[in-house]
């Protein structure tokens, strides 16, 4: 297990109070000077070889993103954007961060601001984290008056402004091109890539969006050396990670973990292990509901990393884990988070906007028992018309966990729908209407 | 994208107040020079605080006269977003999440309670007009399900019976306490915590 010295989030729970005092107490802007002098090549390459990838969901190595950005800066300025539109279903760890850890956020943009030559940083804050984002506010003020940030900023001679937008209740702000289309004011739609948002960002210019985790770790893995960061975890899966643990657990909770820990040993130890016991565990959400499930028999071994995750077919996404016991009925569960895709998608690409109703209303009808089994077919067929047939990475994001479903507890479905009851009703000589659901007035 | 019903009575005029026309100044300047679209959606939010939650069509075409841009882009955006209320939802607007985490936990309880006690659709202001509630999707405090939002204010770890009471007492027109219902003060296990036991070593 890892060792509390180990945590770079040590007022997760609010031990010490959120302000600058105490949270200079605690190691935040420390050396923050010095580490600026050192110049932008070591910080980028120091990023680099601690490893880290973007907390965010997609793992993206977060060194090689920010060596993306433009060397010489040109008539165009740079920009910082850090996303804090935290939607992903079984997600919290950015609020803790937010209400708890706002100086190590702050620190975090200068630092990367610096290295990646931009003088205004944006942060993206979804719009129901009102009063997080009150708190955060007052932190970067308080920031602002110990000059931290602002003109010569910490000493560095950098100018830094941060601002903070409020997005207005769109998961798929999320989506990084998306967010820059909201901060632009206009509806959140994804850009196409390439450009990517290194070269042509927000009002056109170089931009870099990280994660507010992301972010917000890399002040103390400067200070502590890539080499203490890659010693935790292994080789492109390092450092410590914010596990949210939800659902079926006896004590849901966030906790900071060490890269690679045991699913069985994180939920046990930390979240007061599966109600009813681990017998009773049914099935796991890895990730944050865009990742695929994965049955009891395969939680009993696996390990909490990007890549293990990855052979078994799901992702660690966000690192938030949504526990589901026997009591749970899978398929509603699952059609619940459909229903999710349905309601978020912004509606650009065709397969996305019509295929994740039709998910949904199957998924409905098989929980029900009300479907045929050609269906279960179909609804399969259906996931791999939405996968890699949309601008961003929503539509992946939709069909996955339904392919998860199919895959591991295909018979499940069949059973409850082996009567058949549309086919015995009126059999196979009427086709089946697609838009059968308008029929019934509340879908419609 | 959610459906959008816009109100059938709108007001004739919309104007900001002088204390929230310096804010929207302020926000404006956030941004650089010939981008203050980027403004719309704060500003959007802005009218909603000052118009009892909800944003009239007169003050979308008043914004689009204010940042220079198409009356068109201010719909479209109002029109995306689904924390945009585009007819009254009362002075307590309850939102409940709804989403997989917090279905697992119970939410379809709190769903039962808002329908007993306010309306029984969603989006239907209560019988003295003051409240309105809806389903949303996921609102981001997963390990703090069941929860549901009032306003701006997040309201955690709740049941039936501490649903209901926070419901009549919005009902009748006073605030009850935000945060969490067990006294959990951030989201460490409630049964006491497992990490950053050692404050000193920590």
């Amino acid at each position: 297990m890892l060792k509390d010295s180990d945590r770079i989030f040590k007022n997760l729970y609010n031990d010490y109070s959120w302000e600058i005092e105490s949270a200079i107490k605690i190691g935040d802007w420390k050396n923050t000077k010095e580490i600026c002098s050192k110049g932008k090549e070591w910080i980028i390459n120091e990023i680099k070889t601690s490893e880290l990838r973007g907390r965010g969901g997609a793992g993206f190595p977060t060194g090689l993103k920010l060596s993306f950005i433009p060397k010489e800066q040109g008539t165009r300025p740079h920009y910082l954007v850090i996303n804090a539109d935290e939607s992903e279903p079984g997600t919290c760890k950015d609020r803790d961060i937010l209400r708890f850890e706002p100086q190590k956020l702050v620190e975090g943009s200068l630092i990367t601001s610096y290295a990646i030559g931009a003088h205004t940083c944006y942060i993206y804050i979804r719009g129901e984290f009102f009063r997080e984002g009150e708190r955060l506010q007052q932190a970067i003020d308080e920031a602002y008056e110990k000059n931290f940030i602002g003109k010569n900023a910490c000493g560095t001679g950098w100018d830094l402004n941060i601002y903070l937008h409020y997005g207005a209740g769109a998961y798929i702000c999320g989506e990084e091109t998306a967010l820059l289309e909201s901060l632009e004011g206009k509806k959140g739609l994804p850009r196409l890539k390439p450009p990517f948002p290194a070269l042509v960002g927000l009002y056109g210019c170089p931009t870099i969006v990280n994660n507010v985790e992301t972010i917000a770790v890399i002040p103390t893995i400067l200070r502590r050396g890539a080499k203490w960061f890659t010693s935790l975890g292994r080789p492109k899966n390092t450092g410590t990670k914010i596990f949210c643990i939800s659902g079926n657990v006896n004590y849901p909770c966030n906790v900071e973990e060490e890269m690679g820990i045991p699913l069985k040993q994180l939920i046990e130890k930390h979240a007061g292990g599966v109600s009813g016991g681990w017998d009773n565990l049914q099935a796991v959400i890895p990730g944050g509901s865009s990742m695929p499930l994965l049955p009891k028999n395969i939680c009993d071994t696996i390990r909490m990393d990007f890549d293990y995750l990855l052979d078994q077919k799901s992702g660690l996404g966000t690192a938030a884990i949504v526990v589901m016991n026997k009591d749970q009925d899978i398929i509603k569960c699952m059609a619940r988070i459909a229903k999710f895709y349905k309601h978020e998608s912004c509606g650009q690409c065709t397969p996305c906007r019509e295929g994740a109703g039709w998910m949904w209303r199957m998924l409905e009808r098989m929980a029900k028992g009300e479907a045929t089994l050609k269906e279960v077919d179909l609804l399969f067929d259906v996931t791999k018309q939405i996968e890699g047939h949309t601008i961003c990475a929503f539509g992946e994001g939709s069909a996955w966990p339904v392919q998860g479903l199919l895959r591991h507890f295909r018979k499940e479905i069949e059973r409850r729908n082996s009567s058949d009851p549309l086919t015995k009703r009126i059999g196979d000589k009427i086709p089946y209407l697609i838009d059968q659901h308008l029929l019934e007035n509340e879908n419609a | 994208m959610s459906v959008k019903k816009v109100a059938t009575n709108q007001p004739e005029f919309f104007q900001f107040s002088d204390e929230n026309l310096n804010k929207a100044k302020k926000i404006i300047n956030k941004y650089p020079e010939k981008k203050q679209s980027s403004a719309l959606m704060p500003l959007l939010f802005l009218v909603q605080k000052q118009n009892e939650n909800w944003i009239p069509l007169v003050a979308m075409k008043y914004l689009a006269k204010m940042l220079d841009i198409p009356y068109i882009q201010v719909y479209e955006v109002a029109t995306f977003y689904s924390m945009y209320n585009l007819s009254p939802v009362g002075k307590y607007f309850v939102q409940v999440c709804t989403t997989t985490p917090c279905m697992i936990s119970g939410a379809g309880k709190l769903v039962e309670v808002c329908k007993n006690k306010i309306s029984q659709n969603q989006n239907e202001l209560s019988a003295n007009k003051i409240c309105s509630w809806m389903e949303v999707e996921c609102l981001g405090a997963c390990v703090n399900a069941p929860m549901l939002q009032i306003n701006d204010d997040y309201f955690e770890d709740l049941d039936k019976e501490k649903t209901e009471e926070i419901i009549d007492m919005i009902l009748n027109d006073k605030s009850p306490k935000a945060g969490s219902y067990k006294n959990r003060k951030s989201s460490e296990p409630e049964s006491g915590r497992t990490t950053l036991i050692n404050l000193k070593d920590a």
